[in-house]
């Protein structure tokens, strides 16, 4: 029997990366996964479960397996002969993924896109407007004596933040949990907000109003009402207090904020609220990313074509003007003669106009397991899965970046999305000569 | 390749030939005595022959450059670079993306770029944009000014623990030097405060900035590192802040010596004189006076440009006062236990009293340092103005009457009393443009094969079309300008890789980095890095550590004992 033991393994899950995981692997099964929340564990430890094992093509109307070389050889073609495609997904896989798949934007004059389009990509919109004060996770840890969440959930969506960086985390000056005030802002009691010591219950889609008020009451305007948001305005202002007296305050938000009415707005507020509380003291602002490489896509994304995402080739160099060059706007008007889906499930998750679109087009899906896009598409390969069947690069919430490790080879046959998008690059070029 | 290029006016003050008509010849990645056979020849008759330029000091990749890049896509707008059958497309201006960033700076002659400031813990991120710059060698300068693991071991007087420490850094990130930016203050800005002189107690480290460049220079003679310390220095971009430079030098002068111990960086934003906004003059003349009498210390100009550009330091503070001052937006990035960042865009207008009274003094301090072999041209590219500056500022450099023609017009009739710059008659010959643009680069960084052309020299060669037997340079500076702006030839690594200031073959260039981490060291380290990282980083050492193998074409330089 062969055993290995991996320490220091990052989770290939949310957009925390937690790096301290253990793994023992025994004859090439994964047996044991040390540390990790049990999304973590299970990731590890199911990773050959329901795993789509032979590409598929779509002949005569029936979905069958077929060869990767034929499946990349018809993904080629149709491609090769679109007008204008688009690409789309890329958050759960590696950079070196990504940047395959932004030159093959490139060379076929096609849209790519990531999907920060359906979560923070308000969040961009945002920061190009007003800028931001970030910091690394740790930095919150070290330092933080305010902790605020706001519209997200991390006790389930990112189990270990709180642990690992923010209120239950040991750190260099703020060491237990009692040396925080943790905040949580959100329009039902979620298990974050149980575990917080300020629980602030908003009505819905009223974000940008409690967010307004909170940069009056942080700049000692008086404010003639009772309430807003559905908020005590006494409340408002003890939690405006709370800022202006922390010595390092930061401001979590997730798509409970991005997602709601004002969207962009939202964050906007959020953004200048941190940043008027930097006059009078020390405050950091970190949105809470999902997928654990979504950040490691904005970042290839922008140092290659300049923008984070929604990004156009059509007239050969990339143009940029998200609700024109975003995918759901693409789709929703009709454009788009072929689709390249990478790590990602737009037909669960797209509004029904852009799917009514995806429908009508042949789709290409690379995938690790089959979604309901697998079953729409033309082409669906499937492929390793980063972080344990492959090496990658993938970059943490705030920007630090691991180098995601191999810890088992993959099912037999099976390909890093790097090597097979790199095959399908290959292929399109010959064809488009 | 074998490559000849031919009778041109070479101009390579390393080896002491200026202007002389003579044959380079390169072969493989080399420059060399002679050929036997000659696969391509340039004709570079009646035109200029350099060694490929080195930047000193450019932020060109890593997490601060991108952030850049992502909060202003107005930057970019307008500025767009098509896919070639062997260029990759892009976007940018002031930041543009890597592979536009490669191709702009070969396209100026330019071959070795030096990234100026990376967070270690960050450092990957800057490999990988690094790793998607073609057509230059590259390396990056190492943030370690405000660690506090290091700041600590300087305090305790541990030199030797630190070295060991730093030297570890560098190797697991795989960066070039230290850097050193407003040493003492990032680590205050981690809780919104700043220091304001050398001597100013940091808070909660109880060292002061003194302390910490003082101990940062034994470290680096200690770990015998190529380049000096690489300083930015205290109360960078505040009026009076040329007695902070003053002090900064003089706080060196009892660890002096005959070769260069420190660098200070875009001098230009560190040489203001007056008190407030209202009161700033230049200090040049004193900042000046300092370098001219100590041979071991070398500056960069940080040249300001009149246009619109995005300023980008680690300086946390300094970028939260220009928020203040500007109004614009602002980023801010700190990193745990290492540094910050902060970026704001700007516009520099020649009748703005301050933009106009910065221009002057990075032009004073290049025409006031009398050795060219220790004031280096540079635009602290984003800062002061984008790489595609740099052509301009030579011009002004060279032509008296070019910089007469900024200083009038519109520019601030306030600025031109408060400095020495009307008065200056000196213009820079084309051999003391090759000193500030490569030769003293090259050797401040010991690059040995890179800067000159001597026989083994690397094949690193920029032809630019300018007859020096035919042009006055003081008068016509803008043909100067256009020569500089756009290589006739350029060759890297033995490639030819630009033709008529077109770049017609993508290389990818070399990532150096320097390795002092001798076995005794990684030894000591090891045991700091046992009992100290995990207290101070949200990550595992063992992922700290960037692989040799994840850089794309790294070259190990070994320094310190090896």
């Amino acid at each position: 029997m062969s055993r290995r033991v991996y320490e220091d393994v990052p989770c290939p899950f949310c957009g925390c990366l937690c790096d301290d995981i253990g793994v023992t692997v025994e004859d090439d099964a994964i047996k044991e996964v040390r540390r990790g929340c049990s999304i973590s564990r299970s990731k590890f430890l199911n990773h050959a479960q329901d795993r789509l094992g032979r590409p598929m093509i779509r002949e005569n109307g029936s979905f069958v397996q077929t060869s990767l070389e034929r499946a990349l050889e018809r993904a080629a073609e149709i491609l090769a002969s679109s007008q204008y495609p688009l690409i789309y997904g890329w958050s759960s896989t590696c950079n070196e993924a990504q940047k395959v798949g932004i030159e093959l934007a490139e060379i076929l004059g096609g849209a790519i896109d990531n999907t920060s389009t359906i979560c923070h990509g308000p969040s961009f919109l945002a920061v190009q407007g007003v800028g931001s004060p970030h910091a690394t996770l740790g930095d919150v840890s070290t330092k933080a004596d305010l902790v605020i969440y706001w519209g997200c959930n991390p006790m389930h969506g990112h189990p270990r933040h709180l642990s690992r960086y923010t209120v239950f985390s040991k750190g260099y000056f703020s060491k237990r949990r009692e040396d925080r005030k943790m905040v949580v802002v959100d329009v039902r009691e979620t298990p974050t907000a149980r575990a917080a010591d300020l629980f602030i219950k908003i009505q819905p889609n009223r974000d940008f109003e409690l967010l307004s008020a909170l940069r009056m009451a942080v700049k000692d305007e008086e404010m003639d009402v009772d309430s807003v948001a559905g908020v005590p305005i006494e409340v408002v202002e003890e939690l405006a207090d709370d800022m202006v007296n922390a010595s390092y305050g930061a401001l979590f938000y997730g798509l409970g904020l991005t997602m709601t009415a004002a969207k962009s707005a939202n964050i906007d507020s959020a953004i200048l609220l941190v940043r008027d509380l930097n006059a009078r003291t020390k405050f950091n602002i970190i949105p809470m990313r999902g997928h654990y490489n979504v950040t490691g896509c904005n970042a290839v994304m922008t140092w290659q074509t300049g923008y984070p995402f929604a990004v156009d080739f059509s007239l050969g160099y990339p143009r940029y003007n998200p609700g024109e060059t975003s995918i759901i706007d693409l789709l929703s008007r009709g454009e788009g003669d072929a689709m390249l889906v990478v790590a990602a499930d737009p037909v669960s998750s797209f509004p029904l106009e852009a799917v009514k679109r995806m429908m009508k087009i042949p789709l290409i899906t690379f995938d690790v397991r089959p979604t309901p896009t697998t079953y729409r598409s033309e082409v669906a390969i499937p492929s390793a899965i980063t972080g344990i069947e492959a090496e990658g690069t993938a970059y943490r919430m705030d920007g630090v970046i691991f180098k995601m490790k191999k810890l088992v080879d993959p099912p037999s046959g099976l390909l890093s999305d790097q090597q097979a998008l790199s095959d399908l690059k290959k292929k399109v070029e010959e064809k488009i000569e | 390749m074998s490559i000849l290029i031919k009778n041109g006016f070479v101009y390579d003050p390393a080896n002491k030939i200026e202007g002389d008509q003579m044959d380079v010849f390169i072969e493989g990645s080399k420059v060399v005595e002679s050929l036997d056979n000659t696969e391509w020849v340039l004709d570079a008759n009646g035109m200029v022959v350099m060694p490929g330029g080195v930047d000193i000091h450019a932020h060109i990749a890593g997490s601060k450059v991108n952030s850049g890049r992502a909060m202003r896509p107005e930057d970019h707008q307008g500025h767009h670079y098509p896919r070639t059958s062997f260029t990759r497309s892009g976007t940018g201006r002031s930041i543009p993306t890597t592979f536009v960033t490669g191709y702009l700076f070969s396209q100026m002659g330019y071959t070795t770029v030096i990234e100026a400031a990376s967070p270690p813990m960050k450092s990957r991120h800057t490999h990988e944009e690094l790793d998607d710059t073609p057509m230059i060698d590259k390396a990056f300068l190492a943030l370690l000014g405000n660690n506090w693991i290091v700041t600590r071991l300087l305090r305790d007087g541990k030199l030797e623990e630190a070295s060991a420490f730093i030297a570890w850094v560098l190797n697991a990130v795989k960066g070039y030097g230290i850097k050193i930016v407003n040493p003492g203050g990032l680590i205050a800005w981690g809780w919104g405060r700043n220091v304001s002189s050398i001597d100013d107690h940091v808070p909660l480290f109880d060292i002061t900035p003194r302390e910490i460049l003082t101990g940062l220079l034994m470290v680096n003679r200690i770990l015998g590192m190529p380049h000096t310390i690489h300083v930015h220095t205290n109360n960078l971009g505040r009026p009076g802040n040329y007695e902070t430079t003053v002090d900064t030098i003089k706080a060196l002068d009892p660890y002096s010596s005959s070769t260069p111990s420190i660098h200070i960086t875009h001098c230009q934003f560190n040489s203001y004189g007056g008190d407030s906004w209202a009161t700033i003059r230049s200090g040049a003349e004193e900042v000046a006076r300092e370098v001219n009498s100590r041979e071991w210390v070398t500056i960069d100009m940080g040249q300001l440009g009149f246009t619109a550009t995005t300023t980008m330091t680690a300086d946390g503070p300094f970028q939260y006062v220009l928020y203040e001052l500007t109004g614009a937006k602002w980023l801010n990035a700190d990193v745990e236990s290492e540094t910050s960042a902060g970026i704001v865009p700007v516009i520099y207008r020649k009748k703005n009293l301050v933009n106009a009274v910065q221009w002057s003094i990075g032009l004073e301090l290049a025409l006031l340092i009398k050795d060219p072999w220790r004031l280096f041209m540079t635009t602290d590219h984003p800062n002061a103005a984008p790489l595609t500056y740099y052509p301009t500022v030579l011009a002004w450099l060279m032509s008296k009457e070019y910089r007469e023609k900024t200083m009038s017009g519109k520019f601030n009739k306030r600025a031109k009393k408060r400095s020495v710059l009307p008065s200056i008659d000196r213009e820079y010959t084309l051999q003391e443009i090759a000193v500030i643009t490569r030769a003293a680069t090259a050797r401040a960084l010991k690059l040995m094969d890179k800067g000159h052309l001597g026989v083994g020299a690397d094949g690193d060669v920029a032809v630019y079309d300018i007859n020096p037997r035919k042009t006055e340079f003081s008068k016509e500076y803008e043909l100067v300008r256009k020569a500089f702006r756009r290589a006739k030839y350029v060759v890297k690594g033995g490639d030819i890789v630009v033709i008529n200031g077109e770049v017609v073959k993508q290389v990818y260039g070399k990532t150096m980095w320097v390795n002092s981490l001798t076995p005794q060291r990684k030894e000591a380290a090891e045991q700091i890095v046992a009992s100290e990282f995990e207290k101070h980083y949200s990550i595992k050492p063992s992922n700290y550590v960037v692989e040799e193998d994840y850089l794309k074409k790294p070259l190990e330089i070994r320094a310190g004992g090896f």
